[in-house]
């Protein structure tokens, strides 16, 4: 298959993995910062490809471990109303809220359908005029121009019942607050290759000099990641931080201008919780006030309680990459993807989730 | 699932034959061996490209019985109606019974309906009940299943969960994709012709080539190795996988099997299913080892091993 079978090619991969092991002269941690790439790096078993000295630190772009605890309760509120279809994506159904999670707000009697697309609910909306549709808009940059579009079609159509509840988080606010902690780790980023689809390079120059981090913008596949990592570890080992293209097949400097836009006329950048990270400001998109009569939350007039997280819940402290997943004691004992207490269990993009995966020692094979 | 049946159901009926945790229960009686299984079936859509819930629960439940190497004779077809289900639905689905019936060499001798309301049936369930006869000198069954055993699979994997995937949500492919459903006993009957060294075999349902590996480690306490680039995956299965953000490994399957042989077989046995129309193409996908007991790795194409877990749930496309 064209643009997958290249990009897994075995023995590109092992080159690039001799590659990186012939330049790295001491440790360095890396961040990939999508949930997509950390998918990837489970998956194909990518991180027993790199030296010892190189670890992966697998960061916050999961939106599934990063929508708030609260913003989960309010959506299984509305799941529960009789009068409404709940719309979601997949899996988004079996994150942990206060009580429940919205699989069991289904089995309870809620409406709630998985969608592919916002345009789905959409759909359901123009085929159910006489309920309320709702649709949870969660994900980062790269999931905001097709619910921007959603909205938008709903106003050019005159589809009334829709409204969505807004979820959505921006990448570079999040770099800022775990390069500038105190205890960070990270010293190159592997920068979401789809979010940069939509929204370019340019943006991720001034994080790069700020931080003297360098930053490369990577795809998804085996060899775009073994590719990015190289590039990282080529420029850590010269002491440079520039922001790098590899995904340049999908990626454009200025990023897609048309979905850009999308977003600009449907959201305006506000301040966002982040589960596990806390408020940052500038780091969310809300529906401007043209649009609000698709904001969900104020259609149905609800009001966020402020949720407390599991205190022996470290997914915070994981997705900042504080704290690897054994280092928390509820690890593969309590918390399972089975029983997650946490959102970075559930996912399968989420770190606990893929620790877990590697959870016995792997030295007795026996040859292909 | 797993949890549920593990922690109400097999501690509620336990005794030695359920214990066994195969596909059917092989009981004696009288001198005879009769193998038995039960089956439900709530698919939906109700019709979808390669087939429908009939032939589907006819395939399965035959396919449970052949799984232990028993001839199947009889099943049982009980039917839940949703009130308001077109009659003409059920008559297509009642004739593809009988059709699927015919072309596995079995009977169904007894049947049960009962309607629902509206709204609380999706259309249409069945259920069904299967009965077989076991060869006195056989014995298939997770427990036989030893280190140094190989593993084949009887042909490719994820038509049957694409198919209903392309239905459900509307997707249309350039290469139209068949269900793989199909019964399986007269592949079965051929492979144990040709030797009687087969340990246990599987079929390949809900859950995929995924589930049923992790079964067999679990309940025979051995490791298991796959190796990824020797599984078969046609284009179009692969293509809506990758599309859709799908291991391909998880995906569902009617017509498929795999079976746990002698390794000295091995060879001849994935000969023998080629020429087989259900078991063109067979193909030597893992071994058994000692190491790892209860868990699966896959060794992929760049030489890493992983391991190959169950999903907790169904599997999902990926947000972004």
């Amino acid at each position: 298959m064209k643009y997958v079978d290249e990009f897994r090619d075995p023995s590109s991969s092992l080159k690039l993995s001799a590659a990186i092991a012939d330049t790295v002269s001491r440790s360095w941690s890396i961040m990939e910062v999508c949930g997509g790439q950390t998918h990837s790096i489970v998956r194909h078993g990518l991180d027993k490809l790199l030296p010892d000295s190189v670890s992966l630190i697998h960061g916050p772009g999961c939106p599934v471990c990063v929508t708030p605890l609260e913003m989960i309760d309010a959506a299984i509120h509305l799941a529960s109303r009789v009068d409404l279809i709940f719309c979601s994506f997949g899996d988004m159904l079996r994150v942990p809220g206060t009580n429940q999670d919205l699989q069991q707000a289904k089995a309870k009697g809620g409406d709630v359908r998985i969608v592919y697309s916002p345009l789905d609910a959409l759909e359901i909306a123009k085929n159910s005029p006489t309920q309320e549709v709702v649709f949870f808009a969660v994900g980062f940059e790269t999931t905001a121009p097709a619910n921007a579009m959603a909205v938008y079609q709903a106003r050019e159509n005159a589809i009334d019942n829709f409204s969505i509840v807004v979820s959505h988080v921006l990448v570079p606010p999040a770099l800022h607050t775990i390069l500038s902690h105190s205890d960070n780790q990270v010293n190159g980023i592997l920068a979401a290759g789809h979010v940069c689809t939509i929204m370019g390079e340019e943006e991720y120059v001034p994080i790069a000099n700020q931080y003297g981090t360098p930053i490369i913008v990577t795809g998804f596949e085996p060899l775009d990641i073994l590719q990015g990592i190289y590039l990282c570890i080529k420029q850590l080992e010269r002491g440079q931080a520039n922001v790098v293209n590899q995904y340049s097949r999908s990626v454009r400097r200025h990023g897609n201008t048309a979905a850009k836009n999308m977003i600009n006329e449907i959201f305006e950048v506000v301040p966002r919780s982040w589960r596990g990270l806390g408020k940052i400001p500038k780091s969310g998109l809300a529906l401007r006030d043209k649009y609000s009569e698709f904001d969900a939350m104020r259609k149905f007039n609800i009001k966020t309680i402020p949720a407390i997280e599991p205190e022996f819940c470290i997914s915070g402290q994981i997705l900042q990459g504080l704290k690897k997943p054994p280092e928390c004691p509820m690890f593969g004992t309590v918390c399972t993807p089975e029983h997650p207490l946490g959102a970075t269990m559930v996912s399968a993009e989420g770190t606990c989730s893929a620790y877990f995966k590697h959870r016995i020692p792997l030295g007795e094979c026996s040859a292909i | 699932m797993q949890e549920l049946i593990d922690s109400v159901f097999y501690p509620a009926f336990s005794n030695p034959l359920l214990d066994q945790r195969h596909d059917s229960s092989v009981v004696d009686l009288s001198g005879l061996r009769l193998a038995l299984t039960t089956d439900a079936f709530v698919v939906s859509p109700l019709f979808f490209p390669g087939g429908d819930i009939g032939k589907l629960s006819v395939c399965g439940t035959v396919n449970d019985l052949a799984m232990s190497g028993a001839k199947p004779y009889f099943l049982t077809a009980s039917f839940i109606l949703e009130e308001g289900l077109a009659k003409s639905a059920l008559k297509a689905v009642v004739s593809s019974m009988r059709k699927a019936a015919d072309e596995a060499g079995i009977s169904i001798v007894t049947g049960d309906t009962k309607v629902v309301d509206k709204g609380k049936g999706d259309g249409l369930f069945i259920s069904t009940t299967g009965v077989g006869l076991v060869a006195p000198s056989l014995s298939i069954q997770p427990r036989n299943v030893e280190p140094g055993d190989a593993i084949i699979i009887s042909g490719d994997i994820g038509r049957h969960g694409i198919a209903i995937l392309s239905v459900r949500e509307g997707l249309s492919f350039e290469q139209a994709l068949d269900s793989d459903c199909a019964s399986l006993n007269s592949l079965v009957e051929h492979i144990l012709e040709e030797s009687k060294d087969v340990h246990c075999m599987r079929d390949l349902t809900r859950g995929g080539l995924a589930a049923a590996v992790n079964e067999i480690a679990r309940d025979a306490m051995v490791g298991i190795e796959i190796d990824e680039t020797a599984i078969p995956v046609v284009e179009p299965v692969r293509g809506a996988c990758e599309l859709l953000g799908l291991n391909p490994l998880y995906v569902a399957n009617e017509g498929r099997m795999i079976a746990f042989i002698k390794r000295e077989s091995a060879d001849k046995i994935v000969a023998a299913c080629k020429n087989h129309p259900l078991g063109y193409g067979a193909a030597l996908i893992g071994r058994v080892t000692a190491s790892h007991p209860g868990t699966v790795l896959l060794n992929n194409g760049i030489g890493v091993s992983t391991v190959l877990d169950l999903l907790s749930g169904e599997q999902l496309p990926r947000i972004c």
